[in-house]
């Protein structure tokens, strides 16, 4: 019972209210006008993700006809009637050689996804076995301080995912790094405001692409003289010089706008520089921050597809680029696939800021 | 536990000496205050002469935007004076600092700690070689007084507007100023509550006799609360127009003050020079 509890506190906390009314609706404890809210929370949003597929599956499906007709015109222009009969009994058998290339239907895509995780499947079991045979002789590589041989086969998708939000997150950190410190001396001193108020103004508009190359040019040089691959520094530098914006104009404003109260008593105790900001400056504009911190995440992990796929660094941007230029019959389903891997990922991101930031803030009211 | 019975030790030296102290804790002399406009100089204060003996408690009334909170800011520090001088036992006062302790208007706490933190936060300040315990000891000593034994521990942003004052009160006698600013501390607080913090506040204060000086809008709390009220001309160029002694005897309470026959006197004495 205490476990449950817990379990319904956390949920509530995480914004997932949802699941106490599905707990109360099996255990009876359902009210009217909570069995309402139950329906405009659970059955209305459902109600619209059917809808949703549906209308994608007429869609997809009309410009599939669409394309198909124009294929078999073509053809019947081109290379004459047999041609055009033939093709068109190759379309109804379902080969995949000769279906036409358009938006992929829902299940189309749902396909694409099992294949995807029966292809990670494999791979995993791939490599599982390759770290077997190649344990004892690792070991004696080891010993003769030679470096280990590891498994150089192609990623899965699951791999991917893991690689990208290793991106995001390092870069992530660097703007944390950079951005709040700097944030906070900006927000605390007006001459480093004007002093940076122009930089400030100039950069934040740069595009992704542009920051990527910038990042590029920097790191190829300084990197010249060693062999690894540079393209998970520079995807990860350049997200995070692309996203750090956010918290920082956001960090400089809570700094600067602390209530003037709490400056006054700060002055009145004669509190130091030190514990005037961390006793007083940090904690009350740390909901600001928060928000710059969030605004920081999501913008890093909608740049990074960009940067990945510039950068030829393994991950999601990557990969949806080279099903993009694979042209395979299911490419664009698994294009499709990993769009809808990267909403959620970012949703998930989204709650998991808001979650730490109720965790933190003491104001609970300003977590948006 | 040593501060506080060393300040006791002082308190009774104190108490044997002859009351109330002749010596001058405050002192402002020709103290001015000009905010400059595009349409030149604009003089809140001129020529504003007070000095407050030690142990004294003055209240200031006046309409509203005369200067008096101007005034307090700049005893406090906050405020830079334009031309004169403030002195707290003779020395020239540079900047705000702890020797004057404030009770703002609004309680200004910091929302995310405890009323003990909130505390503290002045008394580590003004007693760094205190141990840990004994600075403890204070800022509870001082909570306790002010009727909050039960939320050392609650933060302060769940705190109620008059508990989040009485926190101010503790956090403010516990730094042990030499002079007590209080800026309309009960202005906010609903009728109720604002007798209630009328009466822990002049308790505590008849125990530690902290000089203090404060602003109010409430004639009936001015005499409660006064050894003498200070009354302020009306802006621009503001200056003491009158002062009154209340020559109740302390400790006092609201019932022996409301039947004295003198309070209707001073009322209106207060209220004639209010209306003209």
């Amino acid at each position: 019972m205490k476990a449950s509890a817990t379990l319904v506190k956390t949920a509530n906390f995480l914004g997932l209210g949802i699941f106490k009314t599905l707990k109360d609706l099996f255990t009876g404890k359902l009210e009217k006008e909570e069995f309402k809210n139950f329906l405009r929370k659970s059955i209305v949003p459902l109600a619209s993700i059917l809808l949703f597929i549906g209308l994608w599956h007429l869609g997809a499906k009309s410009l599939y006809n669409k394309e198909a007709e124009f294929k078999i015109e073509k053809a019947l222009k081109d290379q004459g009637p047999e041609a055009a009969e033939a093709l068109k009994l190759c379309m109804a058998s379902g080969k995949s050689s000769c279906q036409p290339n358009t938006l992929p239907s829902p299940s189309q895509v749902w396909k694409s996804f099992n294949s995807l995780l029966k292809d990670h499947k494999i791979i995993s079991a791939d490599k599982a076995a390759f770290a077997e045979k190649t344990a004892v002789l690792n070991e004696q590589r080891a010993a003769d301080g030679k470096t280990a041989i590891v498994y150089t086969g192609r990623p899965s998708f699951v791999d991917q995912i893991f690689r990208s939000l290793k991106t995001v997150f390092a870069g992530f950190l660097l703007a944390l790094l950079i951005a709040v410190p700097l944030g906070i001396f900006i927000g605390l001193s007006p001459t480093l405001k004007s002093a940076f108020n122009w930089f400030i103004q100039i950069f934040k508009p740069v595009s992704p692409v542009v920051w990527y190359l910038l990042v590029f040019m920097i790191v190829k040089t300084l990197l010249i003289e060693s062999n690894e691959d540079s393209s998970f520094t520079i995807s990860f530098i350049s997200v995070g010089l692309c996203s750090m914006w956010a918290t920082l104009v956001n960090t400089a404003m809570g700094v600067s706008s602390v209530d003037k109260d709490y400056i006054n008593v700060a002055k009145v105790l004669k509190l130091g520089t030190f514990q005037k900001i961390f006793k007083v400056v940090l904690p009350s504009s740390l909901p600001l921050i928060f928000t710059g911190l969030k605004i920081t995440l999501s913008v890093a992990w909608m740049v990074l597809i960009a940067i990945e796929l510039l950068a030829q660094s393994p991950g999601l941007g990557l990969f949806v680029w080279e099903e993009f230029q694979n042209g395979a019959n299911d490419s664009n389903a698994k294009i499709i696939v990993a769009m809808f891997v990267i909403g959620i990922i970012g949703f998930l991101l989204d709650r998991l800021m808001l979650t730490i930031q109720n965790w933190v803030s003491f104001d609970k009211t300003d977590a948006i | 536990m040593s501060i506080i019975t060393e300040n006791k030790r002082t308190k009774s030296v104190l108490e044997n000496s002859s009351f109330p102290s002749n010596e001058v804790m405050l002192d402002l002399k020709d103290l001015k205050k000009i905010y400059p406009t595009p349409k030149g100089d604009y003089v809140v204060l001129e020529n504003l002469n007070l000095q407050i003996k030690k142990e004294e408690f003055v209240t200031i009334i006046g309409h509203s935007g005369c200067g008096k909170t101007t005034m307090l800011s700049m005893i406090a520090g906050l405020n830079p004076i334009s031309g004169g001088s403030i002195s707290v036992l003779g020395k020239h006062i540079k900047g705000p600092g702890p020797d004057r302790g404030v009770i703002f208007q609004s309680p200004s706490l910091m929302p995310w700690m405890t009323s003990l933190e909130n505390v503290l936060l002045g008394v580590n300040q003004v007693f760094p070689h205190a141990t840990k315990k004994e600075r403890n000891d204070v800022a509870k000593y001082y909570l306790q007084k002010v009727g909050l034994e039960d939320a050392f521990h609650k933060k302060a942003s769940e705190l109620s507007q008059g508990m989040q004052q009485r926190v101010g009160i503790a956090r403010a006698f516990a730094i042990k100023p030499k002079v007590l600013l209080l800026d309309e501390p009960f202005g906010m607080l609903d009728s109720l509550t604002r007798g209630e913090l009328q009466d822990i506040l002049i308790e505590i204060w008849n125990k530690e006799k902290i000089t203090a000086v404060m602003i109010t809008h409430d004639v009936d709390e001015a005499i409660f609360l006064a050894d003498r009220v200070v009354m302020m001309t009306s802006g621009p160029k503001a200056k003491i127009g009158d002062i009154l002694d209340i020559n109740f005897e302390r400790p006092r309470t609201r019932k022996s003050v409301l039947e004295h026959d003198d309070y209707y006197t001073y009322r209106k004495h207060l209220i004639d020079f209010l209306e003209h």
